[in-house]
């Protein structure tokens, strides 16, 4: 024992002072790494260039919404238009209660005692403790009265002037003079402002759809309602459906059409059912390959031959997943348990019925639970692919992005893209947990 | 409930005396089931498709013919220009490394963040216990957004390059690896956790000295695999946003002919390495579940 012992004595201490010395290199490695990167990356210089002004919009417009009143200073017109665009443009004489007309004097009140006038001279806006700030063209000039000296939120040049305060942004130029005001919620999200359904509240839609007149004699006011919904030109509620649903049809086709491809694959890949090395060892680098061979590259080849579109899509979930589903199957199909094929063979059973009664029913519920949890992360990448092939949500969130203004379009998108994924997690679970927890009850 | 336990209606319940009969009556039922759900599947299948074919521009069929027409052309033009792929390799190596480091900082980030997260949200380890909900529900947002939302957004604040497929990759690792912990960590034995909060220590004494050492080979071994699927994400995210080789691959496939050498150069550099990644990080994995 005293032998032993000091023997043992400086190999465990040692030992100990290896771990020791392991466990402060590794953390040391990491931070070392990351400070490789953080230079690598520039981050010092991504926190100097970073839009924080970007960042501010994006987030003020996933919540709220702006509306521009403009009047063209050369000709006099009026409009009244949600985020500028045409399609969300008031019609004449039916102009939100907080901009009145009169002649040609506008007056728009943006709340909190914050009133702006255009008329025949130019434009006023009156600014609660501050005081009027009055603007009149003059000659090729923008002459600006305001009490000096001039705060920072007035911003002002010979030919633009510019105030932004808490209740809205306002800019007059030679040509326009414009207001904004922003207010809370997705205007326009069920109606559009050409609808006749427009602005009215739930109470009055409800009256309206189980007991009000016709509003149009063919057909009933809760089908107009729906129709009108669905082909909302602000939302495009029904184009977002279709875009849902593609994205999720293609991951649906790419999956289960990789499970169907894979599967008989697999049986040629595995050892147990197939004597000939030579194929196996083909078919698992064939898996390998087109395991290796990225989704991203699949992407693109295909969709130079199949064009853009959710059939692209599918194909290359379908191309890349048949590699990884080859290569599970055939791993699963040589771990089953021989006893169930070897009783099946005892009562002369062929080697496909071998395969339906001693196999199947092993590896069905593993195969099930690994192809329906690859639906399920499909469903993400089917959004990504969706981008680049051009087909389903993922286009759309790319559109909507690449325009730099639909933000609350892409907090939408973002939303359904969730709860779509979050839906498919749900369903594929429930589902697994039924046939696997169903089949190894017996019922 | 006895009408339940023994199936349908009084009339149709197979009589339990008789085995056979009703073992077969069983048998069939099940068949029965079987055969209505594959014929459904395939019916949804095939409509499927036939949905999918119309709604693409150009159809299934027409351009099936057409799938080795691309990579024949791409193929050719390189193999003209074979002499230019080893520089062509060299050129490419840094947008290759930035790939690699996206994934890699970001598997690491993810993980750190998905570790506390998993222990957080662990039954009988959590530091909280009425906030398991909360950070489960957490990380299950976190996993169903998809990176490339996250990466498209931070593009617009902080502009290109590859911090923001850094960030997007991250936050979903972060949920991905962080339920993943989670199953591990209850599975963990606690005993160790008890003896250290007898002797009084701390939470976090508790998690880095009782669970995770027991934890560790496991979580490692997710990681790594994740650190496979980070890499590919990466390649796409650079594909659509910026940053990395899938960048530069992008911009010769814009670019089009007489560009198809740098398309086979960053192909060729793609694939090596997503396959060296899989080779390594699967033998490590190996060695780590099987201790040695």
């Amino acid at each position: 024992m005293a032998m032993a012992e000091t023997t043992l004595a400086p190999a465990i201490l040692r030992r100990f002072q290896r771990r020791k010395a392991f466990s402060l290199a590794v953390p040391a490695a990491i931070l070392a790494y990351l400070a490789y990167v953080f230079v690598a990356f520039d981050m010092a210089g991504i926190a100097q260039r970073a839009r924080m002004d970007n960042a501010a919009i994006l987030l003020s417009d996933f919540w709220s919404y702006k509306t521009h009143v403009t009047r063209n200073n050369r000709t006099g017109d009026l409009t009244v238009a949600i985020e500028g665009e045409s399609k969300g443009t008031y019609p004449e004489g039916r102009l939100p209660d907080w901009v009145s007309r009169d002649g040609d004097i506008t007056r728009i009140d943006l709340g909190a005692g914050h009133l702006v006038t255009y008329d025949g001279v130019g434009a006023r806006y009156e600014v609660p403790g501050y005081g009027m700030i009055d603007i009149a063209p003059e000659g090729d000039r923008l002459r600006l009265t305001a009490p000096e000296p001039l705060p920072d939120w007035i911003n002002a040049s010979d030919t633009r002037i510019s105030v932004t305060t808490d209740q809205g942004r306002f800019a007059y130029t030679r040509s326009k003079v414009e207001t904004f005001r922003y207010q809370p919620g997705w205007e326009l999200f069920f109606f559009t402002l050409d609808s006749p359904f427009s602005g009215k509240s739930p109470a009055e839609l409800a009256a309206l759809a189980l007991w009000g007149d016709r509003l149009d004699p063919a057909r009933s006011n809760l089908a107009y309602m729906a129709a009108d919904v669905w082909t909302n030109a602000m939302w495009r509620h029904g184009d977002v459906v279709w875009a849902i649903f593609e994205t999720v049809l293609m991951a649906f086709l790419g999956t289960m059409g990789a499970a169907l491809v894979a599967l008989p694959l697999a049986f040629l890949a595995a050892a147990n059912f197939t004597p000939l090395r030579g194929v196996r060892f083909a078919l698992r680098r064939l898996f390998d390959f087109v395991r290796g061979v990225d989704g991203l590259i699949w992407t693109i080849v295909l969709s130079r031959a199949f064009g853009p579109g959710p059939m692209t899509g599918a194909l290359a979930i379908l191309t890349t997943d048949t590699g990884s589903f080859g290569k599970m199957f055939s791993e699963t199909l040589e771990n089953i348990d021989a006893r169930q094929v070897e009783g099946v063979q005892s009562t002369g059973a062929n080697a496909l019925q071998r395969a339906r009664f001693g196999v199947i029913p092993q590896i069905t519920p593993v195969l099930l639970s690994q192809v329906l949890y690859y639906l399920e992360s499909n469903t993400r990448s089917a959004t990504v692919i969706g981008a680049i092939v051009g087909g389903g949500i993922g286009l759309l969130l790319t559109q909507a992005i690449i325009t730099q203004k639909d933000w609350e379009e892409v907090c939408y998108y973002m939303v359904l893209i969730v709860l779509m994924v979050t839906l498919m997690d749900t369903l594929s679970g429930w589902l697994r947990r039924r046939l696997i927890r169903g089949d190894g009850a017996g019922h | 409930m006895v009408d339940i336990a023994f199936g349908p209606e009084p009339g149709h319940r197979p009589d339990p005396a008789d085995n056979r009969a009703t073992y077969l009556q069983m048998v069939r039922r099940k068949r029965m089931y079987g055969g209505i759900l594959l014929v459904l599947f395939m019916a949804l299948m095939a409509s499927g498709f036939q949905l999918a074919d119309a709604r693409n521009a150009g159809g299934f069929w027409n351009g099936i013919g057409n799938v080795l027409a691309f990579p024949t052309e791409v193929v050719t033009e390189a193999w003209a220009n074979r002499a230019n792929i080893p520089a062509l390799f060299w050129k490419f190596l840094p947008s290759l490394v930035e790939t690699l480091n996206i994934a890699a900082v970001a598997t690491l980030i993810g993980a750190l963040a998905g570790a506390v997260l998993a222990l957080l949200s662990t039954r009988g380890l959590a530091r909280w216990p009425r906030l398991i909900g909360l950070f489960r529900r957490m990380m299950d947002a976190m996993r169903a957004i998809p990176e490339i939302v996250i990466a498209l957004v931070l593009i617009f604040i902080l502009g290109g390059g590859p911090v923001p497929a850094m960030i997007a990759i991250a936050f979903h690792t972060a949920g991905a690896l962080g339920k993943l912990f989670s199953e591990v960590a209850e599975n963990a034995d606690r005993k160790p956790v008890e003896g250290l909060a007898s002797v009084g220590a701390s939470w976090g004494q508790r998690m880095w000295l009782g669970v995770i050492p027991q934890v560790a080979p496991n979580w490692i071994g997710y990681g790594l695999l994740r650190f496979e699927i980070n890499i590919r994400a990466s390649a796409i995210l650079g594909f659509v946003g910026s940053g990395g080789i899938g960048h530069d691959l992008k911009l010769a496939m814009q670019w089009g002919q007489g560009r198809y050498d740098q398309v086979v150069a960053i192909f060729l550099l793609l694939f090596l390495t997503i396959v060296a990644v899989d080779q390594l990080s699967s033998h490590y994995r190996n060695r780590l579940v099987k201790g040695h």
